[in-house]
């Protein structure tokens, strides 16, 4: 499965040999658990392990949260509150998997901003970069789904809010619209249909995250350096990599107990702290909230939603080659999409021939520039649309889009990259100094 | 330095809830109470539960509702079976559907909704408002004080200011803590108005606390189980991640030197 050479599981007993024959499972696994990994992955590369454990969390408090819930527009709320004070610790269930969301989403876009700047993203890897942007996009389709399910009034308006933004569709889009609510506004039909695919998505993402791991498998993964383990012969290999079990397994799982620590104790002792009190009202169609704001993993792509206004030249100029056909608010909805769209395109986007920031003087700042503009959309997307927002909400936007459309090609170009170590070995023993075979456990 | 960055990242997303934005005038003042419940080790107050109870029965609940808290759970504030029993005969009345009549309520029965006068429930008012804004919405207020609901209804109770305006029929009373500052409720509480069992004194102050403390019991009822499993939650996960610390030291230590060089 592997490119890299690295042992196999070999069959030796009978029993062994007649199920190998028949189903090669223990072999799947072996060589999935074994796998040769560039020994001087840093912190960084821990987040998939994480994701993995958000992903299990989500799924197995979902499941007994579904157990009690009731998804119909009169008895939704009502259901929530009788899980979290009837049913045997159910407070911690709903609380673990409320706020598990929330990892999950402070996990993945770690993951994603550590491809970005070690440039995972870059050939031959490309296949698990895309896969993975579809895992990202599920998610936030399921996160969305999940948050309109307890019924209250964030829910309610936050749903009629983003399924509007399909009713901005050039001349489908109210039929869209429609067949997404299932009726011309939000209520029990909708709340039906995103409840069944909020317990469906999860599995169409463990599913990816299955495809998404057998892609880096094959190619291998990518390292601090970005410089390919030797494949040359066995031996070579095993300069640069060590097994995934147990040297990863054990060292990812010791960040995870890292975050859980911080994790349970904001389940614990602050629960609600990420969420909106507006939540705790039940929906009611005819109360508008004064803020509607969505939760806070959605702000950055929210603010960017926002950005693009009629008083805005480029919106302006595309309403007028367009014939009106784009108007400001379908316009804000390409720029949302299109912000993500940016990121799956960056493995073609980019020029540079060389992966890691770390050897890239220039491109270093400009990515530290994209990680401010990050917060710095996540924090206009919660304030009002007003001045001075506004304006700054259309900068942190314009600069999103310069840095994958502008930025990473024509840096490819005229940067000078610096040296790079030849081999993984080499960036590992310049860090921990030559590996002693004989050496005691430093204590 | 990327590493610095993503932990400083982390620990900002933690700091930027949307949660800061909700609906608040420019002036509302909230008032920060030092209540019993707060910080990791805070426990309900048993006696400023029954005191707000007993506030609620004999004032609030002429107008609002409790419909999500079920009256068997008064147990928790330290009343016995029978004491539960009396209670929820003795002051409401709930229909039946089955008899097609009311009848005087039983425990497994929940607090009746009430929305004669369109006066909101109050089963989740301590979690459905929020007391501490900003600064800047990056909510490190909130980190600091908590969420603030029940600063919020104590601080409402207690923030009324004298002057009264009518405005379309309505009189609209005004409050320091309310969102625009003008309120249809009018002033619920006052001096004296219920008389306690163990002579504490009911002040408007004191009264807006203990209904505040009330309402964020039935809010938050099971507060002390979740508090409790968060200890030990910490707890155990800290000592496994020390365990998994020397674990990978040990097992990495034969393929790295001694010597760190950077």
């Amino acid at each position: 499965m592997s490119g890299i050479p690295h042992d196999h599981y070999e069959p030796k007993t009978s029993g062994e040999k007649w199920l190998n024959s028949r189903l090669p499972i223990v072999g799947l696994l072996y060589d999935t658990l074994m796998i040769p990994t560039p020994k001087n992955l840093n912190w960084m590369w821990i987040w998939g392990i994480v994701l993995t454990f958000c992903l299990a969390l989500q799924i197995v408090t979902g499941i007994v949260l579904v157990m009690h819930y009731t998804p119909h527009v009169d008895l939704a709320f009502a259901s929530i509150e009788h899980i979290m004070r009837n049913v045997n610790g159910g407070y911690m269930l709903r609380y673990l998997h409320m706020n598990g969301a929330s990892l999950f989403f402070v996990a993945v876009y770690i993951h994603i901003f550590r491809g970005l700047f070690y440039g995972s993203y870059k050939a031959p890897r490309e296949i698990t970069w895309i896969i993975g942007m579809l895992i990202y996009l599920m998610m936030m389709g399921t996160a969305f789904m999940g948050y309109v399910l307890p019924w209250g009034q964030m829910s309610f308006w936050g749903a009629t809010v983003i399924t509007g933004l399909f009713g901005a569709i050039p001349f489908v889009g109210d039929a869209i619209q429609t067949w997404l609510l299932g009726g011309p506004a939000v209520d029990n039909a909708t709340l039906n249909r995103f409840f069944s695919l909020h317990y469906l998505l999860p599995f169409v993402i463990a599913a990816l995250v299955i495809v998404h791991i057998w892609a880096f498998h094959t190619t291998g993964n990518n390292n601090p350096t970005g410089v390919e383990v030797r494949r040359g012969s066995k031996a070579e290999a095993e300069k640069d990599t060590l097994p995934f079990w147990p040297y990863f397994v054990i060292k990812d799982l010791f960040a995870l107990a890292v975050i859980l620590v911080v994790f349970w104790a904001i389940v614990g002792y602050m629960p609600n702290y990420l969420g909106h009190p507006d939540n705790y009202i039940e929906a009611n169609p005819l109360v508008t909230p004064a803020h509607i704001v969505p939760e806070w993993y959605f702000l950055p792509f929210y603010a960017i939603l926002r950005a693009f206004t009629g008083e805005v030249w480029v919106v302006q100029f595309a309403s007028f080659i367009t014939g009106g056909i784009i108007d400001a608010k379908f316009f804000g909805v390409l720029a949302m999409f299109g912000a993500i769209l940016a990121m799956a395109l960056a493995p073609w986007l980019d020029t540079s021939t060389v992966r890691s920031g770390k050897y890239r003087p220039m491109f270093k700042w400009w990515f530290y520039l994209l990680v401010i503009d990050f917060f710095a959309l996540m924090w206009l997307g919660a304030m009002p649309a007003e001045e001075p927002y506004a304006t700054f909400s259309l900068i942190a936007s314009a600069y999103w889009f310069a840095y994958f459309f502008v930025i990473l090609p024509i840096l490819g170009v005229i940067e000078k990259p610096l040296a790079q170590p030849e081999t993984i070995e080499e960036d590992f023993n310049a860090h921990y100094g030559k590996a002693d075979a004989d050496a005691t456990p430093a204590e | 330095m990327f590493k610095k960055l993503a932990i400083g990242a982390a620990f900002a997303l933690a700091l930027a809830p949307a949660s800061t934005f909700a609906a608040g005038g420019g002036e509302q003042h909230i008032e920060d109470f030092d209540f019993s419940f707060e910080g990791p080790f805070g426990t309900w107050d048993q006696n400023q539960l029954q005191r707000g109870l007993q506030i609620y029965t004999e004032v609030c609940a002429a107008c609002h509702g409790l419909q999500y808290i079920p009256l068997r759970t008064l147990e928790d504030l330290g009343y016995s079976e029978e004491q539960v029993i009396t209670y929820a005969a003795d002051n409401f009345e709930v229909f039946d559907p089955e008899l097609d009549d009311f009848r005087p309520a039983i425990p497994t029965d929940h607090f009746p909704a009430n929305t004669g006068v369109g006066a909101p429930d109050l089963s989740l008012m301590a979690k459905a408002r929020a007391g501490f804004h900003g600064p800047y919405g990056l909510g490190i207020n909130q980190l600091v004080k908590g969420m603030g609901g029940a600063e919020y209804i104590a601080s409402l109770l207690d923030g009324y200011t004298g002057e009264e305006k009518e405005e379309a029929g309505t009189v609209l009373y005004e409050n320091k803590a309310f969102p625009g500052g003008w309120i249809s409720m009018a002033p619920p509480l006052a001096e004296d108005q219920v008389e306690f069992a163990d002579g504490h004194p009911a002040t408007v102050e004191a009264m807006s606390e203990d209904v505040a403390a009330f309402l964020m019991w039935t809010a938050e009822p099971k507060m002390m189980g979740r508090k409790n499993a968060g200890f030990v939650g910490v707890l155990f996960l800290t000592v496994l991640s020390v365990l998994l610390y020397l674990v990978n030291k040990r097992l990495w230590a034969p393929h790295k030197g001694k010597i760190r060089k950077d």
